[in-house]
Order: C-alpha cells, then structure tokens, then sequence
C-alpha cells in the first residue's frame, strides 16, 4: 500500500494490509489481489492514479473467488510465482460472497482469501451484516442486532482447507507469523482478520488496537489456527479482558441492548469448545 | 474434409476447445462451467478434452463461471463458457462486467424461454434482454454456422480493434440437441486461423494497475465512448476476418446479415435463428409464384447491422419482422430495432412485428405464409401479431 491512501484514522483494514505488505517483503513473494466491492477497492483512489503497488483486479461483489481462481488458474499454467489473494470484508465473505467462497475453498483453489472483518458493511454507511455481533446498533438493525454473529472459522474449517487462521492486528508476532505460512502452504488459505472500523463501531480512532487486543484477551476473537481442517492450535489463550470494558467503549452498543451475563456465558462455552477440540486435535510442533 | 454427424451442442463445444487448444504456445485456456439445459453438452465437451494448457473449473453457479473466465481473461488466457435461460439471467452481472473490462470472452448461449414457468424450448429472449451490454451477439441457423461463428468469435474479440466479448447463439433443441452433418475442422487449421492471444491489459506484476477502482464520471464516460468507437469497427473488422475464415477453412462463416432475394424485392421478412431455414423455402415458392417477396436473416444483433439492412434491399416498402421473443409492453425485440434503423431513412415503409415461435412454438411453413399474407395485404403497420395462439 502506498502512502497518500483516503483510509479513515483507526482503520483496521489499513494495518492489515501494511503487515500484508511487510509480510510479502520478507519473504521475498509478490502477489496479485482480487477486490470485491469494499473499502479495500476504495484503498486504491481514484482513476487513474492507484493506492496499491501490485496489481489490482476489482471483482464484482459475490465473486471474488471465482475472479480469484480464474487468475491463479493461469498463473499456474504459466508457473508464475507470484501469489494471488482476495482482499475482502465480512459483507463479501460472510453475506454475498459466502457461495462463491465456499465453492472455492471446496475446490481447494490455490489462492490466500483474506477477510478483514468489521462487522458491518462499512462502505454503505453501516448496516448490519451476519459477522455483526449480538447487540450492535446498525443503520438496518437501529435498536441493537439480535442474532449472533457467524462462526465462519468453523465453516471455513469445515472444508478441509490447507489452512485457516484467526488474526489480530494487535499481535503484530502471530499476525505475520500466520501471513509466512499461509505464504509456504499451497491450495486454499483462509485468513480472517478482526478489524476495527471506529466509523462503524463508533469508538475512538486511537482505540482501534486496544479494543481489538481487549476482544482477544476476553475471549470474543478467538486467535487460533486450523489446519487440513482437523488440527488445531489456539495461539493466544483469553488472560481475562473484561467484556464489559469492550462493549463500553464503543458506542454502536447501546447499554439496553447488551446482556452481558449472556455475551459472557456464549464466550466462555465458545472458548470450552475450541480448546477441548485443539486440546483433542492437536496441531503438532 | 470429413463431415461428422453432430448436435449444435458438440459443435460449440469442440470450437470452443479447440480454441482455447490453439493458445497453448501463449497463456493457454481457461474456463468456469455450469450446467443448465440445453446447453449441457457444451460444458461436459469442453470439461472432457485434453487441453495441453488448460484448466475448466467446474464452479458452483453461472455467476462464478463467468468470473472465472474473467478472472482468467484478465491473466491472459483464452477464455470462454456456455449458458442458457434463467442461467444467463443469474450470471449478468458478470457478463456486464466482462463487456465493461473489454474482455474477448466467447460465450455460447443456447436460446430457452425464461422463466417461470419452467420451459425449457427455443426464445431468444435470454440472449436480447442482454442488448444493452458491451458485447457482440451473433444468432446462428445451421450446427455448421455455430462452429464457424464461435471460432470467427474469437479472431473478431481479441482483435485488438476491437477487444470486446462475443455471444455465439442458437436456439434450444432444434439445434442445440439435433445432429446434422458438420466439418470438424482439425486442430492445425484452428492453430493457423487463431493466433496466440495477447490482452494489451493484462494482469501483469511488472506493471501494477488497478483495474476496475474508482472512476470519476468524466474518465468513466471515456470508457464507454471508446467502447462505442469499438462497436462502430466491428462490421468492418468482421468482413477481415470473414475473408481470413474462407482463406483457411475454404467456406464462408456468414457476414452480419446473409440475403435471399432481397435486391427487386417489394417486401422482405426479417428473421433470425432457425427460423431462416423454413422462412427461406416459403420465399422461395413464393418467388415462383411470382410474388416479389425477399429474406434478410439477421446474423448480427450488436452492433446493429442497420446500413447493411437498408443496402440489401433498395426497394423494399414493407418489413415483416419474425420475433421468437417478447419485450413486455413492447413487441418483438428485433421488430423495434428494425423500425428505430429505418427511421428517416426509410420513413414510408411498413414495419410490421410477427411474434412467432415465442417460448419455444414451432414457426410451421404454414405460419410464415400467413405471415406473408397479412403482410402484403396491409395499408399501414399496426401493433405486433401473436402468431401460433389458438382463439
């Protein structure tokens, strides 16, 4: 990403794709990125000129992967090197995209699909999406959404793809190391990063890492990897973050909307469940 | 030359494959498929052959086919599918975008009546609803027709020219699944009339751009005047290529419009599709008869091969146009652009729409008689005719 971007102050999707980059460059790889309709395709700016220093395919909305599977298919015949990866958010991966994005993954295409999560379709001004947790107020959900938020990990997991990994921006270490391998492995690679949006989750932009950091420490983002679908390792155990403090400080949780007794009961049993499968089905080494 | 009895099906599908074959020495070929009847046999042909360079992905909707094939254009390969019907509906807003990115994606379409209800015989509905996006459409009448054209397809879209993609059409079954003697031309002929493919907007690592960001309006009306500049090239870039086509194969793959006594004809029907086979034979008894009637079969929809409409036929006052589609609260497609390419230029004739066929009806010798006999019986056009209902 070059310098110059029209990203918003606290972005998570503007950290992800720096380490992205950093990650790329270490290891001496190169990539092409498939974009659906997102903030990541408004990264670019605007025409002629481009945010990205690696070319860019814009896709439509549901079909990234597909865009995505086309291009790494050639690459392959042509025995490029270069790496090709969706950049997408959770509107595009969870919603709109999740057939075209599980017909991929089923057909173990050789390509990274990264989805920076901001729980909401941010683009459009904020409206509620299935990665939207319980509770939140959205333009399309005014008093607080009602159902939970999708465990797309288990979904992703459950195809049996080479990789799938949790990550947070604010453990830079894991973050890169789960970039590195998913650069190493070949097939399908799902990477699901939790990614502030203080425009959507009205919070302050300098709070961005702090709450991203809080949702791991309290066990609401789980940081963990999966491999083949069957092996699993936690890579950083909750240390106990108050959920509370979490949803305080963002105001898209209106006071009256959240249980916390509930949000904290689902969390411990959600956490009970991937350790007692990592603690069953260990990755090794 | 060896003809070989085949369906349209296995015709599309093998100049389709050998196709993608003839760009193995450049990126290769590469392709999304999805079944939907009567267009089945294309992607299973295409999914069986043994490309040297080639993948076919076997993807989970119509959608994602066409963003395959984009996804694979867009690197540099050749690339194409097939569809139908509600298929074609369900991968629009892919096929939009090929157009918009300038990709020369051939994709045969096999004409079946939308849906509901469930129908699944012959209305060109499917394709002509798909007018207004950038992409060439070419209606065949004969399994021969749809070999030729599909290869003629590719010359004409990665001809840098032009650059846009080609919609190769027949209609569902009564080409589609019936077989009928056709020149399998073998793969070195394909090699010599195709050459390498080499997109000018590549994805390319060692030049990064951005393709499809934001546009502002004024860049963004750029783009669509230079794919207007590009459609206005085509009858031109189409005739080169037609020659080329005769030079290598020996045959003529048919221009824009292909004529049958239209010079000192008073009244012509305008046909497309297979309706020009039985249309032709009712012109020709008619024409012994001594009645002054001519025939234009309408290869080409986009662009719009007006002029060549006008020059075929100086004379003609009166145009009966067959439509197997319906535009709702229109009429037949090709009937209104036949009247908006006559307007001021032709401004007496009579323009009459006959929809015939619509939703997969036979078009019998007797119907397109009755056609005829309305049409030279009339003082003036009135609304389109439903042809085939029982009152």
């Amino acid at each position: 990403m070059r310098p110059g971007n029209t990203n918003c102050g606290g972005c998570g999707m503007s950290v992800g794709l720096t380490f992205l980059s950093r990650a790329l460059k270490e290891a001496g790889q190169t990539c092409q990125l498939v974009i659906p309709a997102c903030c990541g395709v408004v990264t670019a700016g605007g025409y002629p000129t481009t945010g990205y220093s690696v070319p860019v395919l814009a896709s439509t909305f549901a079909a990234s992967a597909a865009f995505a599977s086309g291009v790494a298919a050639v690459r392959d015949l042509n025995h490029e090197p270069h790496h090709v990866i969706c950049w997408a958010g959770d509107g595009g991966t969870y919603d709109i995209g999740l057939a075209t994005l599980s017909a991929a993954a089923e057909r173990n295409e050789n390509i990274i699909y990264i989805c920076y999560d901001n729980e909401i379709y941010g683009n459009t001004g904020g409206q509620r999406s299935s990665a939207t947790p319980v509770g939140a107020r959205t333009t399309t959900t005014p008093a607080g959404k009602r159902e939970g938020k999708k465990d797309i990990m288990a979904i992703m997991a459950a195809h049996r793809i080479p990789y799938a990994a949790s990550l947070s921006i604010a453990h830079p270490d894991d973050f890169m190391r789960k970039i590195a391998t998913a650069l190493l492995l070949t097939g399908f690679r799902f990477l699901l990063i939790h990614s502030p949006c203080p425009t959507g989750w009205k919070s302050e932009p300098a709070e961005s890492i702090e709450l991203v950091r809080l949702a791991v420490a309290s066990g609401l983002f789980p940081v963990y990897e999966v491999f083949d679908g069957e092996r699993y390792r936690i890579n950083l155990r909750p240390s106990g973050g108050d959920v509370g403090e979490y949803y305080r400080r963002q105001n898209r949780f209106p006071a009256d909307s959240i249980d916390l007794r509930s949000v904290r009961a689902d969390d411990a049993a959600a956490n009970k469940r991937l350790a007692r499968l990592a603690e069953v089905f260990p990755a090794q080494g | 030359m060896t003809l070989e009895l085949v369906t349209g099906n296995h015709a599309a599908g093998y100049a389709l494959s050998t196709a993608g074959e003839a760009n193995r020495s450049a990126r290769g070929a590469a392709c999304g498929i999805y079944p939907i009847t009567p267009q089945t046999e294309i992607v299973e042909y295409v999914a069986k052959f043994p490309f040297s360079k080639g993948r076919v992905i076997a993807v989970e909707s119509e959608h994602s086919a066409m963003g395959v094939s984009i996804g694979a254009s867009m690197a540099g390969a050749r690339a194409f599918t097939a569809s139908s019907s509600n298929g074609l509906a369900y991968m629009t807003e892919n096929i939009m975008v090929a157009g918009f990115y300038r990709l020369p994606i051939v994709l045969v379409a096999v004409n079946r009546t939308l849906g509901p209800p469930w129908n699944i015989w012959a209305d060109q509905g499917d394709t002509l609803y798909l007018r207004d996006f950038p992409w060439i459409q070419l209606y065949c009448e004969t399994n021969q027709e749809v070999l030729d054209t599909t290869l003629l397809a590719f010359r004409l879209a990665e001809d840098r020219r032009i650059l846009l993609p080609v919609m190769v059409i027949m209609d569902a079954f009564i080409l589609s699944h019936t077989q009928t003697e056709t020149d399998l031309p073998e793969q070195g002929l394909v090699d010599e009339f195709l050459p390498p493919l080499s997109l000018p907007h590549r994805l390319d690592s060692a030049r990064p751009t951005t393709v499809g960001g934001l546009t502002w309006p004024r860049e963004t009306l750029s783009q669509r005047l230079e794919i207007d500049e590009a459609f206005e090239r085509v009858p031109a870039v189409y005739e080169e290529h037609r020659a080329s086509f005769r030079s290598v194969f020996g045959r003529d793959p048919g221009g824009a419009i292909n004529v049958f006594e239209t010079e000192d004809a008073d009244a012509l029907l305008v046909v497309s599709g297979t309706i020009a086979s039985t249309a032709r034979e009712v012109v020709r008894r008619r024409r012994e008869a001594g009645e002054k009637i001519g025939l234009v079969k309408m290869r080409m929809f986009r662009p719009f091969p007006g002029d060549a409409l006008l020059e075929a036929c100086p004379r003609a006052a009166k145009f009966g146009v067959l439509d197997r589609d319906y535009a709702a609260g229109l009429g037949g497609v090709w009937w209104h652009d036949v009247r908006a390419a006559l307007q001021g230029r032709r401004d007496g004739a009579i323009v009459q729409g006959y929809l015939t066929g619509v939703c997969g009806g036979d078009v019998t010798p007797e119907m397109i008689d009755e056609v005829i006999d309305d049409l030279l019986a009339r003082r003036s056009a009135g609304k389109p005719l439903w042809k085939g209902i029982d009152k």
